[in-house]
C-alpha cells in the first residue's frame, strides 16, 4: 500500500502525486482530484476540486452533485501545477475516459484508469502514451479473456434481436448504464425495431447529449407504454434489472447481458439470463499485454482485477511490475 | 461440426423445454444421418470409447498456447472446466476445414490407434482447425465429459414430431446398448426387427410426489400402497436365455450384479420385471450407501459380493411369455406376479414387494410414520386399474415420501464449485460438535439462492483462516440446516457416519454455532 515512486505515491486515499499535490481517482475526499472517468469506483464524492475530461463533466455533476467544483479539459491539453505537466489522453473505455499523464523533470508517469484498445466507434480510441511508469488495470488479466471483434459481437446481438422479434418477443439487453449502454445503442442495427431505455440509461443519455455524441434519442420504458409497444423492440437496461420485477412488463422477452464476464459459460448460467454477449469496455488479455509493451515503461503498477496473476506474468516476461492494492472494482454489477 | 457446436451452445443457454424441442427438431431436420446418430448417442449419455488422458491434453495445450503452467492453472481455477479452459486459451482457428461431427469423432477414434508420440500432433492439428466453440465441443468429446442439459424426453418429443413416430415407440427404440458404429440412424428409428431387441427395457413409469393429502386421491379402495424402497430402481429382463439388468438411468448394470445370473435358473423366459435393486440380508434392507460400493467399482470383488448382498425387489411385471402386458391393469399384473411367487422366491435374490393393507388414509398415514425405521423412503400409491405408462405422468402413480431429517451444522470449509459455479465458493463442508470440537461430517452444495451464495462468498473471503490449495478454512460462524434422507454408519468417514442426499435446506441466521447439533445426537438416529 505504501509503495513509493518518484512521481507517484500510493497512499491510503489513493494514487497521489506529491509534487503537484493531486490525487488520481482517490477513494476518499481530498483537495484536488483528477478523475479518469465517471464510473463510481473511480469518481467518488467529497473532494474540493475535480479535474476531468470535458465529456466527463456533466456525468460527474449528475453523479456527484451539481455544485461540485469541476474543470473539464480536452485530450492532449496540458496544465501545469507546481512544475508538473499534466495532460489527459484517450483511454477508449467510455466516452470521455482518460489516461492521466504526469511529467516532472523529464520523468513521465501514466495512470490508465480503465481502458480498452479496440475502437468502438463512439468512444475516442485509445492512444498509447510513452512513459517511465505505467499504472494499468487488469480486470480481465487472464488468457481466457480474449474478445471477439466488436463487429462479430454486434452481429450476434442483431441476430438475437431479429429472431426475438420474429417470435414476437421483446429483447432486453443489460449493460452498465454509463458507457456500455451507449455503446450498444450506437452500434446496434437500428433498422430492426424500436429501442427503449431503462430510466438509469436514458438519464445518462441526456447528460451525455450535450456533448454531441450523436446518440439516437430513445424513450424511457415507462408506464405510458403498454406491452404491445415493446413487442419486437430492444430495451437497454442496467445489470441491476436482472431478476427485477420491472422486467415483467416486457413479457414475453429474452434477456441478454453484455459483459466481458460472459466469455465464460459458468458466468452466463449463473446470471439467470437467456444469452450472454462478451462485450467489454476493458482490455482483454492480449490488449493488456500490448498496452503495457507500447508504453515502454520501466515500471508497471497493476491495479484492479487479476493483479497477482498479471504481475507474475509481466515479471516472468522481463518487466518490472508490482501489485497495487486499490479500491477499484472493475467490471461488476454495481458498476 | 459448426452446426453441432451451435446446437450445443443454443441448448446450453435455453431453459424452456418447448424451445429445446424446437431447436433439436430444427437440427435433426438439417443434419446428415451420420451426424444424427452420433448426436442421439451423445444425448443418450453415450461416450466415445476411450477417454483421453486429461493431463496430457493439458500439457499439449500449455505448449501450444505458449504460456506457463501456473497461468494455465490460474485460468482453469477461474473457468472451472478443463475443456472450456483449453478452448479459451488456445489461439484462434488457423486452418480451414469442413469436417462434420461424425468425421471428427472418427478422427478422434483414429488418434486412439496411432502411437502415443504421434497423438499430440493430431490433437494440435485439430485445435488449429476449430474455432473456440468447436474446440470446446471437441475437447468435451475427447475427455468424455459430455453433458447436455437435455432430457431424453425432450429429444424423444423432438424426434417424434419430426419423424412422425409415437413417443413411446421412439423411447423404446432408443433404449438398449446400440452404438453408432453398428447401426444407422434410419435403422435405429425403424428397429423393430433388430436383434438387439432382446436387451431392450421399457421406459420406466415414474411417480409424482404427493403432498400431505392422499384424501384428494379419493377412495382408498382404489389404491394399492407399498413401501418406497431405498435402492436403485431397475428393470430385470430375461429373454432368450439371457439376463439383463437396467438401472433407471438407462444404464445396463448387469455386470455389477453377477449373482443375479443364477436367477435364470428359476425365472421363466420372456419376462420383464420392474423393481428396486437393493442391499438386503436376513429379511431386512441394508443402508443405501452399501449399494454404492457396488455401483462405484469397476470390478465387483468377492469381498463386495459378501459385504453388500443384494436382491431385486419386484414391483411390477411388464412382459410375460414374451408379450408386452403393460396395458393390463395393475391389479391384473400384480396377480400375475403373485402366481409366480412360489417359483420366484424359492430362489434367492428375488423378492416381491409386499402391498400394505389399509382401510383409510389415516391408517395409512400412521403406517407411513414407520417408513424410516423400515429403511424405506416412504410410500408408493398406485391406482389399481392403472396401466404401466411411460415417463412421469400425473394421476395414477404417486410417491408419498417422508420428510427429510434435518441437522443444524456449522460451515467450516469452502471450496470453489465446478461448472456453473466455478468462480464462486459454493462447495461447503459442514461440521457438528463432538466433545467440544467441531468435526466435519457432510458436504453439501445446493439449496441456497444466488443472493445467499453471494453473501456466503463475501463471508468466506473476509473470514478465511487458512488456504489449502483450493480449499479455504473459514471462521466457524455460519449455521445451516442440512436436510438428508437418512444417516448410516460409515467407516470411510472420519465422523463415522454418512448422510444420504445431504443438501442445504436453509440458512439459520438465527442460530449461533453453539446451537448446532452434536455427533452424538446424530448417532442416535442410526438404525
Ligand atoms: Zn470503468
Ligand atoms: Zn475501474
Amino acid at each position: 500500500m505504501s509503495s513509493t515512486n518518484k512521481l507517484l505515491h500510493f497512499t491510503k486515499k489513493g494514487i497521489y502525486c506529491p509534487q503537484a499535490q493531486v490525487y488520481i481517482d482517490p477513494w476518499s475526499s481530498v483537495d484536488k482530484a483528477i478523475i479518469t472517468h465517471a464510473h463510481s469506483d473511480h469518481a467518488r464524492p467529497g473532494s474540493n476540486h475535480y479535474l476531468a475530461h470535458k465529456k466527463s463533466v456533466p456525468i460527474l455533476k449528475h453523479r456527484l452533485g451539481k455544485d461540485i467544483n469541476v474543470n473539464g479539459i480536452e485530450y492532449n491539453e496540458s496544465i501545469e501545477i507546481n512544475g508538473v505537466k499534466i495532460s489527459l489522453h484517450p483511454a477508449g473505455h467510455i466516452p470521455g475516459s482518460a489516461q492521466v499523464r504526469l511529467e516532472y523533470k523529464g520523468e513521465v508517469a501514466v495512470v490508465s484508469g480503465d481502458y480498452k484498445l479496440e475502437d468502438d466507434g463512439l468512444t475516442e480510441a485509445f492512444e498509447p502514451v510513452k512513459c517511465n511508469t505505467f499504472v494499468t488495470e487488469s480486470t480481465f488479466g487472464l488468457p481466457v479473456y480474449k474478445w471477439k471483434k466488436q463487429k462479430e459481437i454486434f452481429d450476434d446481438i442483431n441476430n438475437w434481436w431479429r429472431q426475438n422479434k420474429e417470435k414476437g418477443k421483446a429483447s432486453v439487453i443489460c449493460g452498465y448504464s454509463l458507457g456500455k449502454a451507449q455503446r450498444i445503442l450506437f452500434n446496434v442495427d437500428k433498422s430492426i425495431g424500436r429501442i427503449f431505455g431503462h430510466g438509469a440509461v436514458t438519464i445518462i443519455n441526456e447528460a451525455m447529449s450535450n456533448e454531441q455524441l450523436n446518440l439516437p434519442l430513445i424513450e424511457k420504458a415507462n408506464s405510458t407504454f403498454t406491452k404491445k409497444d415493446f413487442v419486437g423492440s430492444l430495451i437497454i437496461a442496467p445489470p441491476s434489472a436482472i431478476g427485477n420485477p420491472w422486467l415483467r412488463k416486457f413479457e414475453p422477452y429474452s434477456l441478454g447481458y453484455a459483459s466481458g464476464w460472459m466469455n465464460i459459460r459458468g458466468a452466463k448460467r449463473r446470471e439467470g439470463i437467456d444469452i450472454g454477449f462478451a462485450l467489454s469496455d476493458h482490455a482483454d488479455w492480449n490488449e493488456l499485454n500490448t498496452a503495457v509493451k507500447e508504453t515502454g515503461a520501466e515500471k508497471i503498477y497493476v491495479t484492479h482485477g487479476y493483479t497477482a496473476v498479471f504481475v507474475k506474468w509481466l515479471c516472468e516476461n522481463g518487466f518490472n511490475a508490482e501489485e497495487l492494492k486499490t479500491e477499484f472494482i472493475g467490471e461488476s454489477d454495481q458498476e | 461440426m459448426k452446426q453441432f457446436a451451435e446446437l450445443f451452445e443454443v441448448l446450453d443457454r435455453t431453459n424452456k423445454t418447448n424451445d429445446k424441442i424446437e431447436i433439436i427438431r430444427e437440427y435433426f431436420s438439417k443434419a446428415n444421418d451420420d451426424d444424427k446418430i452420433w448426436v442421439l448417442y451423445l444425448f443418450s449419455g453415450g461416450k466415445i470409447k476411450k477417454k483421453f488422458n486429461t493431463s496430457r491434453l493439458k500439457e499439449w495445450a500449455i505448449e501450444y498456447a505458449n504460456i506457463p503452467k501456473w497461468l494455465f492453472d490460474e485460468s482453469y481455477n477461474s473457468v472451472g472446466d478443463l475443456a472450456e479452459t483449453i478452448s479459451l486459451i488456445l489461439p484462434d482457428k488457423e486452418i480451414h476445414t469442413e469436417k462434420t461431427l461424425s468425421e471428427w469423432i472418427e478422427y478422434i477414434e483414429d488418434i486412439n490407434k496411432v502411437k502415443e508420440e504421434n497423438r499430440k500432433e493430431k490433437i494440435i492439428e485439430a485445435w488449429k482447425s476449430l474455432n473456440q466453440n468447436e474446440k470446446f465441443v471437441f475437447n468435451k468429446l475427447l475427455t468424455g465429459g459430455f453433458r447436455i442439459g437435455v432430457s431424453q424426453k425432450t429429444v424423444i418429443n423432438a424426434l417424434s414430431e419430426l419423424e412422425n413416430i409415437e413417443t413411446n415407440i421412439i423411447s423404446h427404440r432408443l433404449m438398449g446398448n446400440w452404438h453408432p458404429e453398428r447401426i444407422t440412424y434410419r435403422d435405429l428409428l425403424n428397429s423393430e426387427n433388430i436383434r438387439d431387441e432382446i436387451s431392450k427395457p421399457y421406459p420406466f413409469f415414474l411417480a409424482h410426489p404427493i403432498e400431505d393429502k392422499p384424501e384428494e386421491l379419493g377412495n382408498p379402495e382404489d389404491w394399492q400402497a407399498e413401501w418406497k424402497w431405498d435402492g436403485i430402481r431397475g428393470q430385470l429382463i430375461h429373454r432368450q436365455g439371457e439376463l439383463f439388468l437396467w438401472s433407471r438411468g438407462e444404464e445396463l448394470v448387469t455386470e455389477k450384479f453377477p449373482e443375479f445370473e443364477r436367477i435364470k435358473n428359476f425365472l421363466p423366459d420372456g419376462i420383464v420385471l420392474d423393481g428396486e435393486i437393493m442391499c438386503y440380508e436376513n429379511e431386512s434392507p441394508l443402508p443405501f450407501n452399501l449399494l454404492q460400493t457396488r455401483i462405484g467399482r469397476k470390478n465387483v470383488t468377492q469381498k463386495i459380493l459378501k459385504d453388500a448382498p443384494v436382491v431385486f425387489m419386484i414391483y411390477d411385471v411388464l412382459e410375460m411369455d414374451g408379450v408386452d402386458i403393460r396395458f393390463k391393469t395393475l391389479k391384473e399384473r400384480r396377480e400375475l406376479i403373485t402366481n409366480y411367487e412360489l417359483r420366484i422366491t424359492n430362489g434367492m435374490f428375488l423378492k416381491i414387494s409386499k402391498t400394505i393393507d389399509f382401510q383409510s388414509w389415516d391408517e395409512l398415514r400412521l403406517i407411513r410414520e414407520k417408513s424410516r425405521e423400515n429403511l424405506t423412503e416412504g410410500l408408493m400409491l398406485k391406482r389399481k386399474d392403472s396401466a404401466y405408462q411411460v415417463g412421469r405422468k400425473k394421476g395414477d402413480w404417486w410417491k408419498w415420501k417422508i420428510d427429510p431429517l434435518t441437522i443444524d451444522a456449522v460451515l467450516i470449509y469452502a471450496q470453489k464449485g465446478h461448472g456453473r459455479r466455478a468462480d464462486l465458493y459454493t462447495d461447503y463442508t459442514f461440521a457438528v460438535w463432538d466433545n467440544g470440537e467441531l468435526v466435519s461430517f457432510a458436504k453439501a452444495y445446493s439449496g441456497l439462492t444466488d443472493k445467499e451464495i453471494k453473501e456466503v462468498e463475501d463471508f468466506v473471503k473476509r473470514n478465511t483462516l487458512e488456504k489449502f490449495g483450493p480449499v479455504r478454512t473459514v471462521k466457524p460462524e455460519l449455521v445451516f440446516e442440512i436436510a438428508c434422507e437418512g444417516i448410516s454408519e460409515s467407516r470411510r468417514h472420519k465422523s463415522g457416519i454418512a448422510l444420504r442426499f445431504p443438501r442445504i435446506s436453509r440458512w439459520r441466521k438465527d442460530k449461533k454455532i453453539e446451537e448446532a447439533d452434536s455427533l452424538e445426537s446424530l448417532k442416535k438416529l442410526l438404525k
